[in-house]
């Protein structure tokens, strides 16, 4: 039998440091809804979600409650909109978002991810009418997700995707202004994107995964913060193993809830995204695991190094406790979603450069930061160009999810509410790169010998 | 179906006789106790067999919580995997 201290650890990691699954997330593929009529396209993709996860709600529910450990939210995936939506009649995309959501509503679940566009070599029709669908759409419908990718390793940047996306985000922006420009929360712009990505706003089932498939994301930066809390002053090495113990643990949790819900839905099991999904309770930020190895401030010298350290740990811990791992894989840096992260930047230490840095070692990217609703769309295509640059270049998934605030200057908060939390308004540079965005092309693919 | 049943609460008198009675009631059957009393909190660890459970498994996890909190303890029934998943290889 398991001692009593090891089952105890256990609960006490569950009750009292925010332990969880983040998301159990069945990808579905929409290839086979394609038709020349839009309407029946929507109608194929309701019936075909509705069909496929109609289960999942209660499967899952079922899983927490037996096993005992939260599992925080339950998504849904699909094919990239753009594909599905090529062959057929419609002027603008927006009734796919709504069909979307329909079937988001119908099955319970608690987003649906995928209104997406694959354009980091070109822009079909189909994939423009998308990326200029975006704004209504995600205005239009309550927690349908989107995602653009518009640069890879393999293919470059595309320029012309990169401005056109500063304006989507603008738009998005003022639709939802109303509402701190939410839409924007719902929207990522990607560079190196992945296809079994579990989390949102940027999960869409990529065409190489099979007809439906479950993939799991975990969390735990309370208990990894908890686990370093032990060996304070200790070299690195140290700090180092106690993660990746930690990290193997967390993961073993989700590969078992991943396994199961595979089993009882009879779907095929994916991956396991080994991820430190933090959320805004306190005792549960990926900042305060930075400032727990020493740093004062989360952003200031030395962060970036730290957050290396915790993303190589968290990887090296979780591989061997899953069978099958893929997704970002990282450590998470969302600002607004983070208790550490939204003190810091309160607080002015960390700024948009010093996160950019920390993007080039951890998992994904400048991720829900809110900056002043005066941001030019120049500047937000700008600022993509760059974190693409650094997927590019690293061969690593970058993403961007920028909140331009309608009305709020540096110094004002964005409340998302929920595990979107709130945002500092963080500054940006006020020099202009207009005229760089509107050159427009494609930055060529990197070579891959002589690398420093 | 084995699982580990927690009980977290202050010390009083007839805990265990509480909780056994409400796992025998729904055919739960009791393989291993262990328990201790910390600065007068009382931990219980069982192991169980719910291979007889008379509910299915998941409502028996919210009625013990539910029963817990009218008895003044947390108990929580979890599947027996979870705890081998983190702590065995």
């Amino acid at each position: 039998m398991i001692n009593r201290g090891e089952i105890l650890e256990t609960i006490e990691m569950i009750d009292q440091q925010h332990l969880d699954v983040r998301t159990v997330t069945m990808g579905i593929s929409l290839l086979d809804c394609c038709d020349g009529s839009a309407e029946r396209a929507c109608r194929k993709i309701y019936d075909k979600i509705t069909r496929s996860a109609g289960d999942l709600v209660r499967t899952v529910e079922e899983i927490e409650a037996e096993f005992g450990i939260p599992i925080v939210n339950k998504r849904i995936s699909v094919t990239p909109i753009a594909l599905v939506a090529a062959a057929s009649d419609a002027a603008d995309y927006v009734c796919f978002a709504r069909a979307l959501d329909a079937a988001r509503a119908e099955t319970g679940v608690d987003f649906v991810g995928g209104f997406s566009a694959l354009v980091q070599k070109g822009m079909t029709p189909a994939d423009e009418r998308l990326i200029r669908s975006i704004p209504r759409a995600l205005a239009e419908t309550e927690l349908v997700c989107s995602s653009v990718n518009v640069g890879s390793t393999r293919a470059g940047i595309n320029m012309d995707a990169v401005e056109l996306m500063g304006r989507v985000i603008k738009e998005t922006a003022s639709l939802t202004a109303d509402r701190g420009g939410f839409g924007c929360a719902k929207l990522v712009v990607f560079c190196n994107a992945v296809e079994d990505n579990p989390f949102m706003a940027g999960a869409f089932h990529g065409v190489s995964e099979p007809d439906r498939v479950i993939n799991v994301g975990v969390s735990g930066p309370g208990v990894v913060h908890h686990a370093l809390r032990a060996v304070r002053g200790e070299p690195f090495d140290v700090v180092a193993e106690t993660i990746k113990k930690t990290a193997f643990q967390v993961t073993r949790m989700g590969q078992l809830v991943a396994q199961e819900a595979s089993r009882r839905l009879g779907v095929p099991f994916g991956i396991v995204d080994l991820s430190l999904a933090p959320t805004p309770a306190v005792g549960d930020s990926v900042a305060r695991i930075l400032e727990e190895m020493g740093l004062a401030v989360c952003g200031t010298h030395g962060t970036t190094a730290a957050l290396a350290l915790l993303n190589d740990a968290v990887k090296k811990g979780g591989v061997m406790a899953s069978s099958s791992v893929g997704g970002l894989s990282g450590a998470f840096i969302p600002v607004s979603e983070d208790e550490g992260m939204i003190a810091a930047a309160r607080g002015g230490t960390l700024c948009l450069d010093k996160l950019e840095a920390m993007t080039c070692v951890c998992s994904v990217g400048l991720d829900m930061i809110a900056v002043p609703g005066s941001t030019g769309a120049a500047t937000l295509s700008a600022i993509i160009a760059d974190e693409a640059a650094i997927g590019m270049i690293n061969s690593k998934t970058t993403a961007v999810r920028l909140i331009p605030a309608p009305g709020l200057d540096v110094g004002d908060t964005v409340e998302f509410g929920g595990l979107l939390g709130s945002a500092p308004v963080m500054a940006v540079h006020s020099e202009s790169a207009a005229e760089f965005i509107s050159r427009g092309g494609r930055i060529p693919a990197p070579m891959h010998s002589l690398r420093n | 179906m084995k699982a580990i049943v927690t009980v977290i609460g202050k010390d009083r008198v007839g805990i265990i006789a509480d909780v056994s009675q409400l796992l025998a009631q729904r055919g739960v059957n009791v393989l291993d106790i262990s328990q201790t009393v910390l600065q007068d909190y009382f931990t219980m660890v069982m192991l169980v067999d719910a291979g007889g459970c008379t509910i299915p498994f998941a409502e028996l996890t919210s009625l013990l919580r539910a029963e817990g909190e009218r008895l003044g303890l947390e108990i929580r029934a979890q599947r027996e995997d979870i705890f081998n998943a983190m702590h065995r290889i």
